[in-house]
């Protein structure tokens, strides 16, 4: 059973010099307690696509195609006031800063009271009970206590349990944790990898978990969506991604992340950049960067193909060893 | 360990975090500081890289400041190449300052957006007099800009027109133009994609071959220090734990919060995975744990770690700050499989 599925989502955005797309025909699905990984470069548009499934696309950007169905239910064509009782309540969000997500004039309490009671209809004492032991769920010492001061009184890694608490509070499907970790110290976060990982078995709770950091999506997602260039170019499972990648991109991106261990004399290397999104070229936006290319790449794009649990969009996927 | 280009001792930071006088004196309390650094000792020998590696707050970006003279010492000495820059401000003396650059975090907050890219990289020439002639100093910028993997009409661009890795190659061109022979790496990379930052990693080995540079490498990604460092020196709150070669260190770390480090990074092979977590935090840097200021993190620790702070002490090739590595008390701790 599927908990959303999106399907050949475009989002737009007006320019100057004619439409620009951020994302394009982006296809994909996450089951209830799945942890789905978005990875890929500042620009690829994985956070994109974590917008637009929660509705927030700042206009003038829109939805220009495809569609995002939540439990079966369309949600990209719902009316900002309908939206808002989704987002919260069925969709949750974590985002990277955990200091600019939480009021600083408000108690921690006060925010996680106010959005059991905004989206669960419960009595005051209920909502309260309800905070303090997602607190303590989230791993945060004495919750009681704690649930009376404020956010500059935690610690980074505090204050973003804080928010994943806040997050799931009104126990949604769904999360999308942009980042969740990128501010955060590695032993910190490392914590809260291993605490997402918790709460989604325990919870059922979904989560689409965007991040650029491979090893992050190594050490907590079941599946990983790689996305270049504003489209998804591999999705598998993380074992299957990260030890046998398929796309010539995916399969550079991995040999140029330094390890720990091995120390070559050169780092494998991807030369240029990702091209801007008013720039891609045509045919396939890697192939001006790709070691082996063929004469097809830089005319016809390629189609994200393969079945249910891998696929890879390039034309050479069938003769690219795995 | 011939030849050292750098010799750091007893290096000492310490900001006043104190209310003004008045305000202590009609609402009580006393001093605060905070010992950002706190005694730092290393050598590095001409021609390679030492890195400092820790989690933030830890005084490893304070380590660079001070030596560039960004910042004063509150104490010790830092020497280079035989001249004591401590008590000397950045750029003086000018002879000493021109051998020493610095390449910074972010490359969109370290270029003036309103100059040109040539003007930015001949700006270190023309104040420190290098290349007093614009002509000649344009035909220098030219040539940078090319050695670094750009073209020379890149010059009469603006910095906004370049991409996060080609700003950061601008950043080395412009620090590598009045021919130095250290320079201090701040995190040069954190700010990059990964594909860009094997680019850099690579231009930046490739640079120190062809012009025998010596780095001091700062960053919180152990596994870019193991590409790039000859030694790696572990910094937690304000002092170094450990300090030895680089791979004396991921192959035998000894200090535990070295460890917690190597155990903590996330692995592309998911060799951590569902492992158990150690708890707690780096503690707030001005009231820090007594004795060894790791001891309430430690898995190791005793009486003795509580009350009394370890000293740096040599063991073979490296240098460790642990009363438990020193009395042999350092059973391997594995991380637990979660249940």
């Amino acid at each position: 059973m599927t908990l959303l599925t999106v399907e050949n989502l475009t989002v737009a955005f007006p320019g100057r010099h004619g439409t620009v797309n951020a994302i394009e025909d982006v296809s994909l699905s996450i089951s209830p307690g799945e942890i789905l990984g978005m990875v890929g470069e500042s620009g690829a548009g994985k956070s994109m696509t974590g917008a637009a499934i929660i509705g927030l696309i700042e206009p003038p950007g829109r939805i220009a195609a495809g569609e995002i169905r939540l439990e079966g239910q369309r949600i990209d064509t719902l009316r900002p006031d309908e939206m808002c009782r989704i987002r919260g309540r069925r969709i949750g969000a974590i985002f990277q800063d955990p200091l600019t997500s939480l009021n600083p004039v408000l108690t921690v309490g006060e925010q996680l009271i106010e959005t059991i009671q905004t989206h669960l209809k419960l009595p005051k004492d209920e909502a309260r009970a309800r905070a303090i032991d997602w607190l303590r769920r989230v791993g945060i010492p004495a919750p009681e206590a704690r649930i009376d001061t404020y956010p500059h009184q935690y610690s980074g890694g505090m204050r973003q349990r804080v928010v994943i608490a806040l997050a799931l509070c009104a126990e949604p499907r769904l999360v999308i944790a942009d980042e969740p970790t990128t501010a955060l110290d590695v032993s910190v976060q490392a914590q809260i990898i291993a605490l997402l990982r918790k709460l989604a078995r325990e919870t059922g709770v979904a989560v689409i978990l965007v991040t650029h950091d491979m090893g992050v999506i190594a050490e907590t997602a079941d599946r990983v969506a790689v996305m270049y260039a504003g489209r998804i170019v591999e999705v598998g499972s993380v074992a299957e991604v990260l030890t046998a990648p398929r796309h010539p991109y995916t399969r550079g991106l991995m040999a140029s992340i330094p390890r720990i261990g091995a120390r070559p004399d050169v780092l494998p290397q991807i030369e240029g950049a990702m091209p801007r999104p008013h720039a891609r070229p045509a045919g396939c936006a890697f192939a001006p960067r790709c070691p082996v290319r063929i004469d097809i790449c830089s005319q016809t794009r390629p189609d994200l193909t393969g079945h249910a649990t891998r696929s890879v969009a390039c034309h050479l996927s069938k003769e690219v060893p795995a | 360990m011939s030849d050292p280009i750098l010799t750091v001792t007893g290096l000492k930071k310490t900001f006043d975090l104190s209310q003004p006088f008045l305000t202590r004196l009609t609402q009580g309390g006393g001093r605060k500081y905070v010992h950002a650094v706190d005694g730092v000792d290393f050598t590095i020998p001409r021609g390679t890289t030492l890195s400092l590696v820790g989690e933030s707050g830890c005084g490893k970006s304070t380590v660079a400041k001070l030596l560039m003279g960004l910042t004063q010492p509150s104490a010790g000495s830092i020497r280079f190449d035989g001249h004591e820059l401590a008590g000397t401000r950045a750029g003086q003396p000018p002879a000493v300052r021109r051998r020493m650059q610095m390449i910074f975090q972010d490359p969109y907050a370290s270029l003036n957006p309103r100059w040109r890219v040539a003007r930015i990289i001949g700006e270190p020439m023309k104040s420190f007099g290098t290349h007093p002639d614009p002509v000649a100093r344009r035909k220098e910028v030219d040539r940078l800009l090319e050695f670094v993997g750009l073209s020379a009409a890149d010059g009469e661009k603006f910095p906004h027109e370049f991409s996060g890795g080609q700003r950061q190659r601008i950043s080395i061109a412009r620090a590598i133009s009045t021919k130095p022979e250290f320079l201090v790496c701040d995190e040069p990379t954190s700010a990059l994609d990964v594909s860009v930052q094997a680019q850099i990693l690579n231009l930046m080995r490739e640079l120190q071959r062809e012009l025998g540079l010596t780095y001091l490498f700062i960053s919180h990604d152990l596994a870019v220090v193991n590409y790039i460092s000859d030694q790696i020196g572990v910094m937690y709150l304000g002092l170094l734990v450990e300090l030895a070669p680089a791979d004396r260190i991921f192959a035998a770390p000894q200090h535990p919060y070295t460890r917690l480090l190597l155990d903590t990074v996330p692995d592309i092979t998911m060799a951590h995975r569902d492992m158990d977590r150690p708890a707690g935090e780096v503690p707030n840097p001005i009231t820090p744990p007594t004795g060894c200021h790791f001891h309430p993190r430690c898995p190791l620790a005793n009486d003795r770690c509580r009350s009394e702070a370890p000293a740096f002490r040599t063991r073979g090739d490296s240098h460790v700050r642990c009363h438990a590595v020193e009395e042999g008390r350092t059973d391997p701790m594995p991380l637990r499989k979660a249940g």
